[in-house]
């Protein structure tokens, strides 16, 4: 079943075209992973099927589980199941951190018709789901990433995503500022998220992520478009050979 | 310069009437204190913005009314006594005013330690008149606006805390104004002097509440004097009803390596002004001063402060936050002067305001002024609006608009209530945010005691 199918996608930011044509198809169960030099409009398309205000569609359509998402508000999106892990989570004093995430999983439940977990249910889950990405228990009470190390920020956002159980999970350069450990923890929780029921995108400027997150499908964005796309091996060839081949054997056919 | 004369006659007309009525009549030095106030008044009348301390608060409104002593023959009381939302779920010694006079059967003071005395002004004229010959009106200053001046002039009841050297209060002392529901614009004139000797220590609340919706003036001078070493935690909650004028002033007086925290909540009155001043007199005293208000609709609340540095090694820390929505409007001012002699001085102030609607206005106006050389100060302002990225990711974790407007919000306003080092003052200021702050219903009461 077609999860995410993204047709002749036009976007313009601040009146620039970003993305010029994007089509891809994502079936259920599928990992898709954009690759592609930076400013080719990776983040770009992360945030655009994520609802990011000011981001303005021009032309294409796109539709997840079958109804049209680019019609739905940025929450709406949310509770139906679409997930983004920021490039650079936001810092949010004042807001504690389990206070949001249990208003998050609440709003998500009470959308699906599930009950509301109360302080002690969630804190549960919570640890539960902390013990996954090794993040320690006092990111909990701070404020939302405030004063967070790169790596701890990415962390959250991964737990995020295991509380909150996306149907379509769109990680943006989820791998960055990562040491190898932390990229391996990373990854063990993304791929604990990986079922027939679920789809990932992950946007990378590198192949190091899915050295343990293995993608069924590789797209290689070049100035808002995509030029390839290919299987696993293709993220090991742009590794070894750069963006530079590829381009050029575009702009040779 | 002096503002319409009739409304100073009508103040001189009541004076004249009220005088023998005041407390403190068989003392001459207070007649002497009374009359320079009511000389005061009649040169400076009240304020207007040509007045550069005035400029950004208009008192128009307020001087419209005439407003007549609160304080009749017979007292008010509250039938159902003191509404538990004015109270912290703490013990306290409390001193409880109605409409400006004393209120026994509210108050509970029982308990006090040796080595410190706590009673209403009237009382402590009568048992202790060398202390407040000492003190009262020493620090301050009657000419400083026609407020001022007419506390000077009417000064009816407050509270006197008096800590002897060494005394430690370990509970805190609670003072609360009531003001009641009357059919004619009344007036409650308060008087509070904390004295603390040296070392001492003691955290005391000043709050102010309506238990009516009728327009009245709070018009409240507090004076604070910290010995050697002295520490004083001072709250001051004001949530009064949104007819009410407060205008209050608080001068602080700090000796040698004394310790001054003041936290200050503004959420009530059309109109509110707090003055705050803080000498810092001798070597090494230090103060902290954090303040929140809050405002709507088409409340004015304006918050005026000024750090006196006049010796070496003090240090002052200042955090200012304002939420204003609808037509509302504040004013910050602060002021850190550092005198000549205050090497070593350490100031850093800060105010942000956020801007919830396109109609709220804000004018902010940090002042620093230094005379020394060897001194370490910084300040700074911020005016804005509620962060579209913070928003942005609160919304793509499912949490609706509205939901995460006032998360943000309350997370902007937390920074300041977070300070509060007594839980159940700082939760009864976490319950007023959730009641105050627009779309605040959205908000689950489960964030009121969670620590960030």
């Amino acid at each position: 079943m077609t999860l995410l199918s993204v047709q002749n996608l036009h976007v313009n930011v601040d009146g620039k075209a970003i993305l010029k044509g994007i089509s891809l198809d994502v079936e259920a169960g599928e990992v898709h992973a954009v690759m592609g030099p930076n400013g080719s409009g990776k983040s770009t398309l992360a945030h655009v099927l994520a609802g990011r205000p000011g981001y303005e569609v021009i032309e294409g359509s796109v539709h997840y589980d079958g109804r049209d998402l680019l019609a739905m508000e940025p929450d709406e999106r949310a509770r139906e199941g679409v997930f983004l892990a920021f490039q650079y989570p936001v810092e949010i004093p004042g807001v504690n951190n389990s206070y949001f995430l249990k208003a998050a999983l609440n709003a998500v439940r009470t959308h699906r018709g599930e009950p509301e977990l109360d302080a002690m249910d969630f804190m549960q889950l919570a640890r539960e789901k902390m013990s996954l990405v090794a993040m320690p228990n006092d990111l909990l009470k701070r404020s939302v990433n405030e004063g967070f190390s790169g790596g701890e920020k990415k962390r959250n956002e991964i737990f995020q995503m295991a509380v909150l159980e996306p149907r379509l999970a769109l990680l943006d350069e989820t791998d960055s500022g990562l040491d190898i450990d932390a990229l391996k923890t990373v990854a063990e929780g993304i791929n604990a998220l990986r079922s027939p029921e679920r789809a990932i995108l992950t946007v990378t400027h590198y192949q190091r992520l899915l050295n343990y997150v293995v993608p069924d499908k590789v797209h290689v964005l070049a100035n808002g478009r995509i030029i390839k796309t290919g299987d696993k091996t293709l993220a090991l060839e742009l590794e070894k050979h750069g963006y530079g081949w590829i381009e050029k054997e575009v702009a040779a056919a | 310069m002096s503002a319409v004369t009739p409304l100073a006659d009508h103040y001189a007309g009541v004076f004249a009437d009220l005088r023998k009525a005041l407390p403190g009549r068989q003392l001459p030095w207070l007649e002497a204190i009374r009359e320079r106030g009511m000389a005061a008044f009649t040169e400076l009348g009240f304020p207007t913005t040509r007045n550069e301390q005035w400029k950004y608060t208009n008192v128009r409104q307020l001087t419209k009314h005439t407003f007549a002593p609160a304080h009749g023959a017979v007292r008010s009381t509250l039938s159902s006594g003191l509404d538990q939302s004015w109270l912290p779920d703490l013990k306290t010694h409390r001193l409880a005013f109605i409409d400006g006079q004393y209120a026994p059967e509210l108050s509970a003071p029982q308990g006090l330690p040796d080595g410190v005395k706590l009673s209403p002004l009237s009382l402590a004229l009568q048992q202790s008149p060398e202390l407040l010959e000492e003190h009262l009106a020493h620090y301050a200053h009657g000419g400083a606006n026609g407020f001022a001046a007419l506390n000077e002039a009417f000064m009816q009841e407050g509270a006197v805390l008096q800590l002897a050297d060494g005394a430690v209060l370990e509970t805190p002392v609670h003072l609360v104004f009531v003001a009641t529901e009357h059919a004619q614009p009344v007036w409650q004139t308060l008087r509070n002097l904390i004295v603390a000797g040296a070392n001492s220590q003691a955290a005391v609340i000043e709050t102010y509440v309506s238990a009516g919706k009728s327009v009245y003036l709070t018009n409240t001078v507090s004076e604070t004097v910290l010995g050697q070493g002295a520490r004083l935690h001072h709250y001051k909650l004001q949530e009064e009803g949104l007819e009410a004028f407060h205008v209050a002033t608080h001068q602080v007086h700090q000796g040698r390596d004394s310790d001054f925290e003041s936290h200050s909540l503004s959420a009530g009155a059309r109109l509110a002004r707090n003055d705050l001043n803080v000498g810092l007199a001798a070597e090494g005293a230090n103060c902290r001063l954090y303040g929140l208000y809050i405002g709507g609709g088409r409340q004015h609340v304006d918050n005026h402060t000024r750090i006196d540095h006049r010796e070496p090694h003090g240090t002052s820390r200042e955090l200012y936050k304002g939420v204003l929505g609808g037509r509302a409007r504040a004013v910050f001012n602060g002021q850190v002067y550092v005198h000549p002699h205050a090497q070593r001085s350490d100031a850093e102030q800060s105010n942000n305001n956020l801007l919830l609607s396109g109609d709220a206005e804000v004018d902010t106006k940090p002042q620093l002024e230094i005379y020394a050389d060897d001194v370490k100060c910084s300040h700074g302002a911020t005016v804005g609006q509620l962060d579209e990225n913070m928003l942005y990711y609160l919304r793509t974790r499912g949490i609706d608009e509205a939901h995460a407007r006032a998360l943000l919000t309350y997370g902007f306003a937390h920074d300041v209530v977070e300070r509060i080092p007594l839980a159940p003052i700082r939760e009864n200021v976490e319950r007023l945010l959730m009641a105050q702050l627009p779309h605040a219903d959205a908000l689950d009461d489960e964030l009121v005691g969670e620590l960030t």
